[in-house]
């Protein structure tokens, strides 16, 4: 059997964790070869979400972000980015470009990223419980690689 | 990140150097709120050159930037953005509203 690669990490919801995720979920993405510009939107799309978990799920405490990365069969990656806190009331309200409950340092613009940058994005969230979200995101097989 | 600012002859230029995200991000958005408030310059130019990533907390800073400068009667614009922020910001539509060059 061939076991397929995965991470999992558990961290508080400090600011300071959002370069730490997104620069190991590339470091493990680097196994399947992406080109920059791939790699650069794994990254991203990481970035938005870890900072939507640490801004909104845990707006005035600290809380857990439980990150899980694994290889896909399809020469891809599935990134699950969760939280325990407030929950998303209105996924769609959330999802629309520029909106925000967040301040002047916020765009509203992380999910339309990462739906943008990655192949699928889903969203589950309950109020009070927490949101999941999940990533996909395919690398292409380059000419000439092993 | 780091972020510096220079004044010289009514023109602010902010060069930011490293990844620009949320934690970077509201640091950043004051440090650049009081440059302007105290320069009052007619323009401002963000440079990107040795920006090495960003997420949509730049664009938050790119926007905050050119609101404080039309506020001021100034204006704002965005120069050497690399591959990744620039992909960033086109996905965001900002450069309908603010001005931005070429990728080098």
């Amino acid at each position: 059997m061939n076991a397929r690669n995965y991470i999992k990490l558990e961290f508080p919801s400090k600011s300071i964790n959002e370069g730490f995720a997104r620069s190991t979920v590339a470091c493990f993405a680097a196994q399947l070869d992406p080109t920059l510009e791939e790699l650069g939107d794994i990254k991203t799309a990481v970035s938005e979400a870890v900072t939507n978990a640490t801004v909104h799920a845990y707006p005035d405490t600290i809380g857990k972000i439980m990150l899980r990365a694994k290889l896909t069969a399809d020469n891809g990656i599935e990134i699950v980015v969760r939280d325990t806190g407030a929950g998303i009331p209105d996924i769609d309200k959330a999802r629309a470009p520029m909106f925000t409950t967040g301040g002047e340092e916020r765009s509203g613009m992380g999910f339309t990223i990462m739906e943008s940058f990655m192949d699928t994005l889903r969203i589950r969230s309950v109020a009070g419980r927490g949101t999941t979200v999940t990533m996909r995101k395919k690398i292409s097989m380059r000419i000439g690689k092993p | 990140m780091e972020l510096t600012t220079t004044y010289k002859d009514g023109r602010l230029d902010l060069t930011f150097y490293g990844e620009l995200d949320h934690h970077a991000a509201r640091e950043a958005v004051q440090k650049i709120g009081q440059a302007i408030d105290s320069y009052l310059p007619r323009d401002c130019v963000m440079d990107f050159a040795s920006l090495s990533f960003m997420d949509s907390s730049g664009i938050a800073v790119v926007l905050g930037t050119h609101k404080r400068m039309v506020e001021v009667g100034g204006r704002a614009w965005v120069v050497n953005v690399p591959r990744q922020p620039m992909k960033v910001l086109t996905a965001s539509g900002i450069y309908r509203i603010v001005e931005i060059a070429e990728a080098v």
